[in-house]
C-alpha cells in the first residue's frame, strides 16, 4: 500500500515532470530570454519588452477561456471569429456613440457571452461534437462579420480618444491591456481551482460517466464553460480593437489555432481532465516569446511554425507517456488471478 | 481463494422495524426486452441482503432504479416508508442511497480527496473550497475505515480495492443509510476481500442496510443474513441465509424446464482439429487448455467476467497471450495473428456484433464478403459480379431478410445481422468455428434457426466452440461443457452429467 501510494506513474521521473510543468516552462521562457537577449542585449530594453506584453495579451485571455472548454474533453475553434465579431459591434458602438471604455468592454463580453451559449446549446442540447460544433460556428460568426462590415474599416481616427489611450497607454512598464488579461488569468486560475464548479468541470473531464453518477450537473456546467470562453473572446475583441485601433471583417481570422497551442503547449491535456490556467498562460507567453525572438536571433521566419509545431508534438507526446506508464504501473499491480 | 471467516454476528430474527428500502412489483422493459418483471426487495437497518441470480437475472437493472439511473416502467419504491420517485443519481445520493459499482468510478486526475466531496468540497471565506479541511476530513475517514490512503495522491493508478474503499468512504461520508455494492469483490485477491468485508461488517452494525450482489456463496455466507433469489427479471424467494442450503438457492436460480427446442443432430466426433493447451493471459485467464474435435459442439460455460471471451480472442488472436499454445491439425498458431488463424481455417463470431461483427455503413454485400475479399478480386479489384453472387448465396442459405444487397447493415434486425456475420464467416469454409454468445439479443425464431445451423455446421464435420451465457443453449447444444470460473477451467462435464444445477455449482464454486 505505501508503496502503491508512492508510484503514480511508475516513474519518479515522470512525476517530477508533470508535478512542476509549469515550472518547466517558465525555465523554458528563461532560457530562451537569456539566450536572446545575450545575443541582443535590446531584446529586453523597455520598448521592447511593452511589444511583447502587447502582443501576448490577446492570446494569454483566449487561452484562459480555451483551457476551461479543453478541460472538458471538449475545444472551441469559434474563438477567432467570435473576436472578429465583437471587435467589429465594439468598434462601431464606440465610433457611433463615443461610450466610455468599461462600457465597451461590457459590451464585448455580452457579445461572446451570446457566442458562447450558442454554442454551450448546440452542443449540449444538440449533441454535436464541441469541434464540429464550433467549426460550423466559426465560418457562421466570421460570416456574419463580412455581412455587417461589408467592406468598410473602423479607422482609429473614429475611435474616442479615452479609448486609444487605454489601448496603447501602460503603468510601470506593464500594458493596460496586459494587466487585464493576467487579472483575469488570475480569476480563472481560482475558479478553476477552488470553486466547486470549477472543479466539477475537471471531473467531467476526467471521467464523464463516473461525473453522471456523482450526479455532477453536465448541462450547465458544460454551457457554463462555453459561455465563459465566448466571453473572454468578445473581451479579447475589445481588446484588439484597442490595441490596433483599425477593425476590419478578417479581425482575428486564424487566430483559434495560436490559442490551442498555447494551451496544449501549457500542459492542459487535450483529453480533457488535467491543466491549469497558468500552465496555458505561460503557453501563450512562450509562444509570444518564440514569434519575437527568432527575428532577433536571425532565425528564418520559416522555422517559426515549425518550432511551435514541434512543441505540441512534444507536449502531446508527454500526455501519452505519462499516461501509458500509469497504465502499465497499474497493471501490474491490478493482476488477481492467482 | 482465501477461505474466508464466518460472520461473527449470525442471522438474527426478522428485524421488527419496517424496512429502510422497499421496492414492490417493480418492472422496466428496454424495447422489446422486459429487464425487470416484478422485482421485489426489503432492505432493514443493520443487516447485510445478497442478492444472487444469473446472468441476466436483472440485479443490475434493478440496482440501477435504485441508483437513480432509471426510472422504473411500473411498480413503487419506498424509502423510509415512503415512496419516492428518483429523478437523477443527485436525488438517490441525496436520499441516503450510495452505490458503488463493479467498475469503480473515480476521476483519475483528481486528487482521492477531491474523489470522495466532489460536488460538495467543504468551503471556507468567499466559497473558496477549503482545501486543508477537504485533506481533514478525508484522512478522518480512512482512518476510521482503517486504511491507508494517501488523500492527495491522485485517484489514477489506485489499485481496484483501494478504489473500491474510496467509493466506500464516499458513501460514507454522504452518510448513506443504504449501501449497494454490485460485485464489489470479482476483480479483489482474498486478502483484499477480508479487508473490505471488515469495513463493510463495521458498517453493517453502525446500522447501514447493504445490499450485496455477488456469485460467490462463500463470501454472501460470510456477510450476509438474507438472501433474495432473481430469476428473468422476477423475484423468486427470500430467506434467512440460514435457513437455505446454496444448493437449493442455485437449484431456484435457474429453475427451469429444459425445452426440446434444440435441434441437436448426434455426430461422432473424429480427430482432434483445434488444441489449446496451457493458455494464459496475465490477469484475464490462468493455463486455460481443452481439444475440440471434429464435428463436436464444445462449450465454454461460467458467470460474466470469469474469462470465456478472453480466452476464444486469445486463440484467435485478435489478443495477445502470455504462455500457451494453440494448435490446429497439428500446425502451431503464432500469438496475436488472427489472419494466421483465419488461413489455418479459424473463424471467429465475435460477441458484440455491432461494435466488432459489423461495418455496419457498409452494404449487407460487402459485409458478407469482406473475411474474402482476396479470394473474389482479381489483380486487387473486387469483382463486382462475383462479390454479388457469393453474398446472394449465402443470404439464401441463411435466410437473411433484407431489401437489397445494397442495404447498410446497420439497417437489418439484430437476428438477421448475426446471420450477415455467421455469412461472413461460413464463407471462409473454417475448419474450426467459434461464435461468442451467439444469440444474444436475437428472438426465438432467429435463435433456433441459428442452432439447428451450428447443429448442422457440426455434422458437416466443423469443430464448433461456444461461449454462452444462456445455460438452456448450452445445455440444448454442447456436446461438452467447459465450465470457467475467474479465469480458470472449474470443470468439464460430458453431456449427459451437465445440468444447470451441475453447472452452475462449477461455475460458482459452490461445491
Amino acid at each position: 500500500m505505501t508503496a502503491l501510494a508512492k508510484a503514480r506513474t511508475g516513474s519518479a521521473g515522470l512525476d517530477l515532470v508533470l508535478r512542476f510543468r509549469a515550472l518547466g516552462l517558465v525555465v523554458a521562457l528563461a532560457v530562451l530570454v537569456g539566450v536572446t537577449t545575450a545575443l541582443n542585449p535590446r531584446f529586453l530594453s523597455a520598448q521592447s519588452v511593452r511589444d511583447l506584453l502587447f502582443a501576448a495579451a490577446v492570446t494569454l485571455l483566449l487561452a484562459c477561456g480555451m483551457t476551461v472548454v479543453v478541460l472538458t474533453r471538449g475545444i472551441d475553434l469559434s474563438v477567432g471569429s467570435v473576436l472578429g465579431l465583437s471587435a467589429y459591434v465594439t468598434g462601431s458602438a464606440l465610433s457611433a456613440t463615443g461610450m466610455g471604455t468599461p462600457l465597451a468592454l461590457l459590451l464585448g463580453l455580452a457579445v461572446g457571452a451570446a457566442c458562447g451559449a450558442l454554442n454551450g446549446a448546440v452542443i449540449h442540447f444538440g449533441r454535436v461534437p464541441p469541434l464540429v460544433a464550433t467549426l460550423g460556428m466559426l465560418y457562421v460568426l466570421r460570416g456574419v462579420v463580412y455581412f455587417i462590415a461589408g467592406g468598410s474599416r473602423i479607422n482609429a481616427s473614429d475611435l474616442p480618444r479615452g479609448f486609444l489611450d487605454f489601448g496603447s497607454g501602460h503603468v510601470l512598464g506593464v500594458p493596460y491591456l496586459f494587466a487585464v488579461s493576467v487579472l483575469v488569468l488570475a480569476a480563472v486560475a481560482v475558479f478553476l481551482g477552488r470553486y466547486r464548479a470549477g472543479r466539477d468541470l475537471y471531473a467531467l473531464g476526467s471521467n464523464p460517466e463516473a461525473a453522471r453518477l456523482a450526479g455532477v450537473p453536465a448541462g450547465r456546467r458544460l454551457m457554463t464553460a462555453y459561455v465563459l470562453s465566448g466571453a473572454l473572446a468578445g473581451l479579447g475583441g475589445v481588446l484588439y480593437a484597442a490595441r490596433f485601433g483599425t477593425v476590419d471583417a478578417s479581425a482575428g481570422y486564424g487566430m483559434e489555432l495560436d490559442v490551442v497551442a498555447a494551451v496544449v503547449v501549457g500542459g492542459v491535456a487535450i483529453f480533457g481532465g488535467s491543466g491549469t490556467a497558468l500552465g496555458a498562460g505561460l503557453g501563450a507567453l512562450l509562444l509570444t516569446v518564440i514569434d519575437n525572438a527568432l527575428p532577433v536571433l536571425r532565425i528564418d521566419q520559416f522555422w517559426q511554425q515549425a518550432i511551435v509545431g514541434a512543441l505540441i508534438l512534444a507536449a502531446i507526446a508527454l500526455d501519452r507517456l505519462v499516461s501509458v506508464r500509469a497504465a502499465r504501473a497499474l497493471r501490474t499491480k491490478g493482476s488477481h488471478v492467482d | 481463494m482465501t477461505a474466508l471467516e464466518t460472520d461473527p454476528a449470525p442471522a438474527a430474527p426478522p428485524p421488527p422495524a419496517p424496512p429502510v428500502v422497499s421496492l414492490r412489483g417493480v418492472a422496466k422493459s428496454f424495447g422489446a426486452v422486459r429487464a425487470l418483471r416484478g422485482a421485489s426487495l426489503d432492505l432493514y437497518a443493520g443487516e447485510a441482503h445478497a442478492l444472487v441470480g444469473e446472468n441476466g437475472a436483472g440485479k443490475s437493472t434493478l440496482i440501477k432504479i435504485l441508483a437513480g439511473l432509471y426510472r422504473p416502467d411500473a411498480g413503487i419504491v419506498e424509502l423510509g416508508g415512503a415512496p419516492v420517485a428518483f429523478g437523477d443519481t443527485a436525488a438517490a445520493m441525496d436520499a441516503g442511497i450510495a452505490v458503488i459499482y463493479q467498475e469503480p468510478a473515480l476521476f483519475g486526475d483528481l486528487s482521492v480527496a477531491e474523489n470522495l466531496f466532489i460536488g460538495r468540497q467543504p468551503k471556507g471565506r468567499f466559497g473558496l473550497i477549503d482545501r486543508a479541511a477537504m485533506h481533514r476530513d478525508a484522512a478522518a475517514l480512512f482512518d476510521r475505515l482503517g486504511v491507508p490512503i494517501d488523500p492527495d495522491r491522485p485517484a489514477k493508478g489506485l489499485s481496484i480495492a483501494d478504489q473500491q474503499l474510496v467509493e466506500i468512504a464516499k458513501a460514507i461520508s454522504r452518510d448513506a443509510r443504504v449501501l449497494v455494492m454490485d460485485e464489489p469483490t470479482a476483480a479483489l485477491s482474498g486478502v483484499e476481500v477480508e479487508r473490505l468485508f471488515g469495513v463493510v461488517r463495521a458498517l453493517r452494525e453502525d446500522g447501514a442496510a447493504v445490499l450485496f450482489i455477488s456469485h460467490r456463496f462463500d463470501e454472501v455466507e460470510a456477510l450476509c443474513q438474507r438472501v433474495t433469489v432473481m430469476r428473468d427479471g422476477a423475484h423468486v424467494s427470500t430467506d434467512l441465509l440460514a435457513d437455505v442450503t446454496v444448493e437449493e438457492l442455485v437449484r431456484r436460480m435457474v429453475g427451469r424446464e429444459l425445452g426440446a427446442m434444440f435441434p441437436k443432430q448426434e455426430v461422432e466426433p473424429g480427430a482432434p482439429v483445434l488444441e489449446v493447451a496451457g493458455l494464459t493471459r496475465e490477469g484475464l485467464c490462468r493455463d486455460v487448455s481443452f481439444t475440440v474435435r471434429a464435428g463436436e459442439i464444445v462449450a465454454l460455460a461460467g458467470l460474466v467476467g470469469a474469462g470465456r471471451s478472453e480466452v476464444v480472442q486469445a486463440v484467435f488472436g485478435i489478443a495477445p497471450r502470455d504462455a500457451g499454445k494453440v494448435t490446429v491439425d497439428g500446425r502451431e498458431l503464432p500469438a496475436g495473428s488472427p489472419r494466421a488463424a483465419m488461413r489455418a481455417g479459424v473463424a471467429l463470431v465475435p460477441e458484440d456484433r455491432r461494435q466488432q461483427g459489423l461495418l455496419l455503413d457498409l452494404s449487407v454485400m460487402r459485409n458478407a464478403t469482406i473475411t474474402r475479399r482476396n479470394r473474389l478480386s482479381r489483380f486487387g479489384f473486387l469483382v463486382g459480379g462475383a462479390e454479388r453472387r457469393a453474398a446472394a448465396d449465402w443470404s439464401a442459405r441463411l435466410n437473411v431478410k433484407f431489401g437489397d444487397l445494397a442495404d447498410a447493415a446497420g439497417t437489418l434486425s439484430g437476428g438477421n445481422q448475426q446471420k450477415v456475420v455467421l455469412a461472413k464467416w461460413l464463407a471462409t469454409d473454417p475448419k474450426v468455428l467459434i461464435v461468442d454468445e451467439p444469440t444474444r439479443g436475437i428472438d426465438v425464431g432467429t435463435k433456433a434457426e441459428v442452432h439447428r445451423l451450428l447443429s448442422s455446421l457440426a455434422a458437416e464435420g466443423v469443430a464448433v466452440l461456444m461461449v454462452s451465457s444462456e445455460l438452456l443453449e448450452v445445455l440444448g447444444m454442447a456436446d461438452r461443457v467447459l465450465v470457467m470460473r475467474e479465469g480458470r477451467i472449474a470443470g468439464e462435464l460430458a453431456r449427459d452429467e451437465a445440468t444447470e444445477e451441475s453447472v452452475m455449482v462449477l461455475a460458482t464454486g459452490a461445491a
